[in-house]
């Protein structure tokens, strides 16, 4: 029913798609699977008509469809639902459930009444009661979900598009949804699902298409890949390859006796972290485990005072730092490399030296001014350290690569001479080339004695990378696995809560 | 698009998903955000009634009503701008530039008096709304660009502001701005009715849900599939309609198109909208609100005017600092709500 | 990957914004040698220059704000403020009278930048209400009424010559090369700039923003008084129903056209002073020849929509 005929779609600079096709039939639900930057939401905005695509057909029942707008691929019987909550916060739960295509009285006005009996049905039917009349910002996060699903669902939908639907939801939630999945598909509702989560995927789908650096790479049953293989089909590494070396730059684990270095100590803030403590050791790296919102991002911000708390301490050296903030952390010797590049990270605007020498700026100056020659003397050290591929340190860094964009982040902080670094997702959407390039040298930057706080969904660079981790579930500390627990498996069941 | 398809949703185990409760402070917030303009309103009558005898009588309220009439037409149109998550500052100019024409089309009666006021203003209106919603300009240099423009083709107009045109004071159109039904200005019935007719449109039809939602979140209003474009190109039109049928009728009361009128309106419009409760960022507010924001300015301009000792400037100062003091308390409330 | 070939159009698109002010101002100056008689002679140069340079430096304070992706819509009410405040001490003497009138300038930027910094309002609405407020509080501290300056001291400011510059453009000047090494060699300077382009990013980066933001404000509503202060003291009178309206559009635009983006994380100090200039060409020729007020006006808003037009368009 949806028919993808070598689509291609190209960005200044980046070729997203490259001639992707992809069929899905009626009831089938189709796992799109892919590493960060292979393409999916790309793949994704041309279907839901957010982006026209260079070249290549998409067919809708047999028929060639070209949408302008995601109002024509909805009213084609497009429907999708996204990672983030794509819904109206401080409009009411029936308003959204209905924004669009609401119940209307003859005369033109809206019928409220049926409106909020049709939404109070509906939503009953996704496990949600709830007064449909509240805003829907004061609904937690797993019901908003439900009220986006059950809104692309209300739409006559033949094709639902799920984009990681369940990347912030509880486990009973994720039931539900899961429920609800089989359901449509039963009810003949073709179904494009996206996530990370493999468990899922093998649970839910029937087949699956695999997206590598804008490209296809393999479709088919799901049933008769395995896991291995499909890992290695979004790598692009040889699975024998995989069980026998690994995937990342990490060599081997350290090992350290050292006195801790930072003790962290209950961080606590209202429904975000509860009692948060860990220490961390110089020359070894720490992993903060944890699915996504299990509050992993929200502890490495609280260290370095980017997220107000309720309570907690952060020691450092045996000095307790007074005030948490982001410019007293840094002085402190504690940096965070955060996990939205784009968002928290680079200054697109401002070429590669500045971005380097940004958080360095008030050491490298006198009375208020700049120097210049200190600062090229770090950025030539670092540019060339890090094999920082830049036309010239001048160039605006928004035109660097992915990867090259976080390495000026990681020469910002090293030129700092810290004392902990914590990485949230370092290699999270940078080529392969780069990433292990970043994985060598947090390897080396531990094995010089810095501590290190490791974050990563991935799970290759985490057990690989990681010495020691700290699990955390719903923001708070669960356990920790030290030494030869840290396997896969081992922090698999850790996560998932099942502790060993 | 049928709804009945909704009932055919599939029916799972029922898993109570966690929903959260708003706590009292939070609903008090929310009161206090939607009401508090009445609530000022109530104490600052009741006082001005106590502290001076000649503040509530029957004629001192008229007056109050139909000084605020023209006002109250500009901040509807304003209302949806920025419940839209937009702001209009050429209303101002508009307002005046409408007074202008209607002055000089009714030497063709009440129908030239009316329609090109109309037609030119909706025209500058739809103009601010092509090239915020399409060309993706940003709202306000949009329309300080236009407040420019409308009050250069004003100059234009009248000989560089030397020449005024005067409507006959025996004509309907004079009437329109003079004439009173029940003690009150027809001005005052035209507001009321325009106001009665922009509350349902706002929170009873799908356009003014349109506009909830793109106030509130862009993004998903897109993704919801609204025509986000055109909500906009319409609210921005029909501000510019509505600031445009003000001046129409503000030089049918004044018998002349003033070419000095309207500078700093917008001001006040956004004062009276944000004092309202409409929250300045969008997506959030009503017309009830801006009616007792208007009124309360009214009220206050006309309590300046009492004490007499009182410079009539004190009336933008006490409107500044209102609109400061409402504006960090709808900060505070909405991100005490936010917190979870 | 680095080095895109973009097309010649995008090229074309990406470099007006950049140098096109220049080449206007050029072209505009070329026409007027030609068409405009009486155009290129002293005289009239110098009553170019001693208009612009209130706009100018207002301008200059607006450049950095906008650097910050904020904006201050207050710095006409600011110049009424400031005028209004002159007049009220200059019993005490020119520089007392002055050091009050920049006060008004230090108090309202240290609000607007409270209220974007601490209160986390954003620009529009936060110097909006000092917008509203502002100038009615300076016609409340000049009781409504014009008064003539007949301070000697402060009338020279408005009308002497220094090696024969008069003094207001050397200000301006002077204050343009200021605001150029301000932004281009301090840690403030490449931190406004930083906040400006992501102030996520700066605020983990630990950068003062607040310090940041709050100082921008200060200076551009200093800034702003100081051009009340000399616009005053060329009027001979203060007038602070009249001074300064309008002034945030003019100082915008200028800002804009000079090829400063909106959306911050860039200033152009030199742009900024040629979109002034441009500005202010524009409409003398638009008067010389015999066009007049209310067409300057109606062009002025075009090419505001016009440069913003193409700044979006440089931005992918």
């Amino acid at each position: 029913m949806l028919d993808v005929r070598g689509v291609s779609k190209r960005f200044p600079g980046v070729l997203a798609l490259q001639d992707v096709s992809l069929t899905v039939a009626p009831g089938e639900v189709h796992a799109l699977v892919g590493e960060n930057g292979a393409g999916k939401s790309t793949l994704i905005k041309v279907l839901t008509g957010v982006y026209t695509p260079d070249e290549g057909q998409v067919l809708l029942d047999g028929a060639p469809v070209s949408f302008g707008s995601p109002r024509e691929a909805q009213n084609a019987g497009i429907s999708t639902i996204y990672q983030e909550v794509n819904l109206v916060p401080l409009m009411s739960v029936a308003r959204n459930l209905f924004l669009g295509r609401e119940p209307m009285l003859p005369g033109g006005l809206i019928d409220f009444g049926r409106m909020h009996r049709e939404a109070a049905q509906t939503l009953a039917r996704f496990g949600i009661t709830v007064d449909v009349r509240r805003p829907l910002r004061s609904l937690g996060l797993g019901a908003q979900q439900m009220v986006a699903l059950a809104r692309a669902v209300a739409v006559d939908a033949k094709l639902l598009i799920m984009d990681e639907p369940t990347s912030s939801l509880e486990p009973r939630e994720v039931q539900t949804l899961e429920a609800v999945v089989r359901d449509l598909s039963a009810q003949g509702i073709a179904i494009i699902y996206v996530s990370h989560r493999l468990d899922e995927l093998y649970r839910l789908c029937d087949r699956v298409t695999v997206l590598r650096d804008g490209r296809g790479v393999h479709s088919g049953k799901l049933a008769d890949l395995d896991r291995l293989h499909l890992v290695s089909h979004m790598l692009g590494r040889d699975p024998a390859a995989v069980s026998r070396e690994g995937l990342t730059g990490f060599e081997g684990h350290h090992d350290t006796d050292a006195e801790p270095l930072v003790s962290v100590r209950g961080l606590t803030r209202r429904h975000v972290l509860h009692d948060v403590s860990f220490d961390v050791r110089p020359g070894e790296v720490t992993g903060l485990g944890g699915l996504l919102g299990s509050g992993r991002s929200e502890t490495a911000k609280a260290v370095v005072g980017a997220l107000p708390l309720d309570s907690g301490t952060v020691t450092i050296g045996g000095r307790r730092l007074r005030r948490l903030n982001p410019a007293a952390a840094i002085r402190a010797g504690m940096v965070l490399l955060p996990e939205d590049r784009k968002a928290e990270g680079i200054v697109p605007e401002l070429s590669v030296r500045e971005n380097i020498v940004l958080a360095a700026l008030p050491r490298i100056s006198r009375f208020g001014l700049v120097s210049r020659k200190r600062q090229d003397r770090i950025v030539e050290t670092f540019m060339q350290r890090l094999r920082i591929k830049a036309a010239s340190p001048e160039q605006p860094v928004g035109e660097l690569s992915g990867g090259n964009q976080q390495k000026v982040l990681l020469a910002r902080w090293l030129c700092l001479h810290p004392r902990l670094l914590l990485l949230d997702e370092p290699t999270r959407g940078i080529d392969v080339g780069a990433k292990a390039e970043v994985q060598a040298l947090v390897d080396e930057l531990a094995r010089d004695g810095l501590a290190v706080v490791l974050i990563s969904s991935d799970l290759e660079e985490f057990v690989e990378g990681a010495d020691r981790v700290v699990v955390l579930r719903a923001g708070a500390v669960t356990g920790e696995l030290t030494g030869d627990e840290v396997t896969e498996a081992g922090i698999m069941a850790a996560l998932a809560g099942e502790q060993a | 698009m049928s709804t009945t398809s909704t009932l055919a949703a599939p029916a799972p185990q029922r898993h109570e998903v966690p929903v959260e409760q708003s706590t009292r402070g939070e609903r008090i917030a929310g009161l206090l955000q939607r009401h508090g303009a009445l609530a000022v309103l109530g104490i600052v009558v009741v006082v001005a009634s106590i502290r001076f005898p000649s503040f509530g009588t029957v004629g001192n309220a008229q007056g109050v009503a139909i000084q605020s009439a023209f006002l109250a037409i500009v901040a509807l149109g304003m209302t949806f701008v920025i419940i839209g998550g937009g702001i209009d500052l050429s209303v101002g100019s508009v307002f005046a530039l409408g007074g202008v024409l209607a002055a000089y089309g009714s030497r063709w009666g009440m129908l030239g008096a009316l329609l090109l006021p109309l037609v030119v203003c909706g025209a500058i209106g739809l103009v601010n709304g092509l090239l915020i919603a399409r060309a993706r300009l940003a709202p306000f240099i949009v329309t300080l660009a236009s407040l420019l423009g409308a009050r250069g083709l004003l100059l234009a107009l009248t000989d560089e502001g030397a020449q005024t045109y005067l409507i006959d004071k025996t004509s309907a159109f004079a009437k329109l701005g003079q004439g009173t039904l029940l003690g009150l200005g027809y001005p005052v019935w035209l507001a009321l009715l325009a106001f009665a007719v922009g509350g349902l449109l706002l929170q009873r039809t799908r356009y003014g849900q349109a506009v909830f939602a793109v106030g509130g979140s862009e993004q998903a209003a897109a993704m919801m599939g609204l025509p986000v474009a055109r909500i906009k190109i319409i609210t921005y039109a029909a501000s510019g309609l509505l600031a445009g049928f003000a001046g129409a009728l503000n030089a049918a009361r004044l018998s002349s198109g003033v070419t000095i009128l309207g500078v700093g309106m917008e001001l006040d419009a956004i004062a009276a909208v944000v004092i309202g409760g409409t929250l300045l960022v969008g997506g959030a507010g009503s017309v009830s609100g801006t009616l007792c924001g208007v009124l309360l300015l009214g009220v206050i301009q006309n309590v300046i005017n009492q004490i007499g000792t009182l410079d009539s400037s004190y009336q933008s100062v006490v409107s500044g600092a209102f609109l400061i003091v409402v504006v960090v308390v709808q900060t505070y409330l909405s991100r005490s709500q936010r917190l979870r | 990957m680095t080095d895109l070939a973009l097309p010649r159009t995008a090229r074309l698109s990406a470099a007006l914004p950049q140098y096109g002010v220049y080449a206007a101002v050029l072209v505009l100056l070329a026409f007027n040698a030609v068409f405009t008689d009486n155009f290129l002679t002293g005289a009239n140069l110098r009553t170019q220059l001693i208009q612009v340079a209130p706009v100018l430096i207002v301008a200059l304070g607006m450049a950095m704000v906008i650097g910050t992706e904020g904006v201050d819509l207050s710095v006409g009410s600011v110049m009424a403020l400031s005028a209004a405040a002159l007049p009220l001490y200059l019993g005490y003497g020119m520089w007392p009278a002055i050091a009050m009138a920049l006060l008004t300038g230090v108090v309202v930027g240290a609000v607007n930048g409270l209220l974007v910094a601490v209160v986390g309002l954003q620009p529009i609405v936060a110097t909006l209400a000092l917008l509203v407020g502002g100038r009615g509080l300076a016609l409340v501290l000049a009781e409504g009424r014009l008064k003539q300056i007949e301070n000697a001291d402060l009338l020279a400011l408005g009308s002497d010559d220094l090696l024969g510059i008069p003094v207001v453009v050397v200000i301006a000047g002077l204050l343009s090369l200021a605001v150029g090494l301000l932004v281009s060699r301090t840690t403030y300077g490449r931190q406004l700039v930083a906040v400006g382009g992501n102030r996520a990013a700066a605020t983990l980066a630990g950068l003062p923003v607040r310090r940041v933001l709050l100082g921008t404000y200060v200076l551009c509503a200093v800034l702003a008084a100081l051009a009340g202060v000399l616009a005053t003291a060329r009027l001979t009178a203060s007038d602070p129903s009249a001074i300064g309206n309008l002034m945030e559009l003019s100082a915008i635009t200028a800002v804009v056209v000079g090829g400063t983006p909106l959306n911050g994380g860039r200033i152009r100090v030199l742009g900024t002073v040629a979109g002034a200039l441009l500005m202010q060409l524009l409409r003398a020729t638009l008067i010389s020849h015999n066009l007049s007020d209310s067409t300057a006006q109606m062009v002025q808003a075009v090419i505001i929509l016009g440069a913003v037009y193409l700044a979006r368009e440089r931005r992918r």
